[in-house]
């Protein structure tokens, strides 16, 4: 094989590997994409004071320290402190809820989980398409259920900037099973946001939540262009060497 | 060639004479570097062997750095990992080896077996070689089984669950044994700790005895060549094979071109995909063990789906058990089972290329079905590829009986 073929197929390689690790994020069917921007560091800010916000009063981010997310995101020490630094003191914690773990299983039936992994657990699109999708169900003792997750305890702590939507579902009977299958939503209420900004809101938030699943993910694919330009290199000289080698073998 | 062979051949004096007076050190380096010969036709297939060394290198070493960080306790082990993952200076890229290395074992291991049905390298004089090779095999199971536990995700421990709990299928038995392989009554601290010891210490010494074992047999024997040629019947006058080249410098040369080539897409692997789409390390296991929440959909991971999906195409508990057992043995028999004159493929008539042509088709299929979730049309086409994997090797006996074979050549063929 010679060098230049052998370079556009392992280009080709790394190329499917990116590929299927971006498909790889995604969940069940029908879920709109995410669409998220891991590279824009401005909508992982926005996705840090969103997150700080709306989710730390419930959810830990027990594995993520304040510093780690500082170096990445482009925030000084003070910058920190003032906007994301809600309940800790130093920059080397890591985010806790607000709420003690053992009133929130009371009052929730089950503890808000850590948000760490969640978007590696379950994909972006899935935590996109979650948080978008309440919808009022009176007998809910939150007011609400979710498409995505249904009976979920978690309320819609988005109410004010979506609004109150309500879902609707069509029922279907095949051999003579009856399924509720959803089709739309219809809003009942507007929020302060329009649709378009609040799944803009909603998309930094999960571009922030997909970080710190792993915030080394951009590390290593730039080192990981450095190793394999390397390995390159290195792949030819040991290819002359082995001619060199084999020179006599008949 | 002849100028190396000179110099390392030569008497010595000074600090080599005096280890060999102590320790044969020149005498081991020829009879298993410098004059191993091996054929010089080695294409493609011949790689594996050396690669899962290079394999079993990456997961000793990165296997050591993690055993510095990690916390086998059930209380601890998750977050231990996260540990790794975020603070640990490099060590992500550690975890990401040690995790990405246990699916290219596998990979490579496989196709080191597919390597031996393609030239029938398992075949006479080579029996206890492949025999050995299967005991590597199963124990690389276990180990990638045991090691699968530890990070204490959701499917580590699900997963655990429902392969354990196939050993209390065994009449009489099986619920004690299920017992003593836990150390309780359910998947637990105990449990991780067991398999902590077993993955860390007792099962990598039983596979770096056995490799050495293989090893030290094959050096014996001498290697297969893809024409299925015994060449130490073809000797020179100075007892050299005529068709063999000495495996260092000639083999390692050429094998080193085949490892970096290796470590290029186990790089790719490494630093564009290391969960490569849920297959290497799957979505749910980044959620915590939790013991009161069953996952959707429990699949093992994709090294052990072949035997998985044979496992659930049986109706019956204990069947379905005693045939997953025996699809996993049934290998070892290979040189008994195969009654062909030839070893090679190059030499095999149609019937043995189709029957495995058809192996490995079935191989994928049920691996792929091992992942997808035990419903109807899944479970049916499992049973299908299920009597076909038995059929590849109970029908062998009779196919390689009279299948037309072809003439094989005195010499390997060797073009250049």
């Amino acid at each position: 094989m010679d060098k230049s073929k052998m370079f556009s197929r392992l280009v080709a390689l790394v190329a499917l590997f990116v590929v299927a690790e971006s498909f790889a994020a995604g969940g069940g069917a029908q879920l709109d994409p995410a669409d998220i921007d891991p590279g824009n560091i401005s909508s992982l800010q926005r996705g840090a004071r969103n997150f700080m916000n709306y989710c730390s009063g419930c959810h830990s981010a027990q594995y993520v320290r304040f510093n780690t997310i500082g170096k990445y995101l482009d925030l000084s020490e003070e910058q920190l402190v003032d906007n994301l630094m809600f309940n800790a003191d130093k920059t080397f914690e890591t985010i806790k809820a607000s709420m003690p773990a053992a009133d929130a299983a009371r009052w929730y039936g089950t503890p808000p989980p850590d948000l760490s992994l969640m978007a590696r657990a379950k994909g972006a699109d899935y935590v996109y398409n979650f948080l978008r999708s309440f919808y009022l169900d009176p007998e809910s003792p939150t007011g609400v259920d979710n498409v995505v997750l249904a009976g979920t305890s978690m309320p819609n702590v988005l109410w004010e900037l979506q609004g109150y939507q309500n879902a609707i579902f069509t029922e279907h009977t095949v051999d003579g099973v009856t399924s509720s299958q959803f089709e739309e939503f219809e809003h009942v209420t507007a929020g302060t946001l329009d649709a378009e900004d609040f799944d803009e809101f909603v998309r930094d938030t999960v571009n922030f939540l997909a970080y710190i699943a792993e915030p080394i993910r951009s590390d290593r694919r730039k080192l990981g262009v450095w190793v394999l330009m390397y390995l390159i290199v290195f792949w030819i000289i040991a290819l002359m060497l082995k001619k060199q080698i084999w020179k006599d073998v008949k | 060639m002849a100028r190396i062979e000179a110099e390392v051949g030569k008497p010595q004096g000074g600090l080599m004479k005096w280890i060999d007076d102590r320790f044969p050190f020149t005498e081991t380096m020829k009879y298993h570097a410098t004059e191993y010969y091996a054929s010089k036709n080695f294409n493609f297939w011949y790689v594996f062997g050396v690669l899962a060394f290079v394999v079993l290198a990456i997961q000793l070493v990165t296997g050591i750095f993690l055993t510095m960080n990690y916390k086998p306790a059930a209380a601890e082990a998750f977050a231990s990992v996260e540990y790794i993952m975020r603070d640990v200076e490099w060590g992500w890229l550690i975890r990401y080896m040690h995790s990405t290395g246990a699916s290219f074992f596998f990979v490579v291991v496989y196709l080191h077996m597919f390597r031996a049905m393609l030239y029938g390298s398992y075949k006479k004089p080579r029996e206890l070689i492949w025999i050995i090779g299967m005991m590597i095999f199963f124990v690389l199971m276990a180990e990638g089984f045991a090691g699968y536990l530890l990070p204490w995700g959701q499917m580590s421990y699900w997963g655990a669950q429902v392969i354990i709990s196939l050993f209390g299928a065994i009449p009489g038995i099986g619920e004690a044994l299920v017992e003593i392989i836990r150390g309780d009554y359910s998947i637990s601290d105990i449990t991780l700790n067991r398999f902590f010891a077993l993955h860390v210490i007792v099962l990598p010494l039983l596979l770096i005895g056995l490799i050495f074992v293989h090893i030290v047999a094959l050096h014996e024997v001498g290697s297969n060549n893809p024409d299925g040629v015994e060449i130490k019947e073809n000797k020179g006058p100075n007892g050299v094979p005529l068709d063999g080249i000495a495996f260092h410098p000639y083999h390692t040369s050429k094998d080193l071109v085949a490892i970096i080539i290796f470590l290029m897409v186990f790089s790719a692997v490494v630093f564009f995909a290391p969960d490569m789409g849920g297959y290497f390390l799957e979505h749910a296991n980044f959620e915590p063990a939790n013991l009161t929440a069953t996952p959707e959909h429990i699949a093992p991971v994709w090294y052990f789906t072949p035997f998985y999906a044979i496992l659930r195409a049986v109706p019956d508990k204990l069947w379905g058990f005693i045939l997953f057992a025996l699809a996993v043995l049934l290998p070892v028999f290979l040189p008994w089972l195969d009654r062909a004159r030839v070893k090679s493929i190059r030499y095999r008539g149609w019937i043995y290329k189709s029957a495995l042509a058809t192996f490995v088709v079935t191989f994928l299929a049920l691996g792929w079905l091992g992942t997808q979730p035990a419903e109807d049309i899944y479970v049916l086409a499992a049973r299908i590829f299920s009597v076909l994997y038995f059929a590849f090797f109970l029908l062998m006996p009779y196919y390689t009986t009279i299948d037309k074979t072809k003439p094989v050549p005195d010499r390997v063929v060797y073009h250049g």
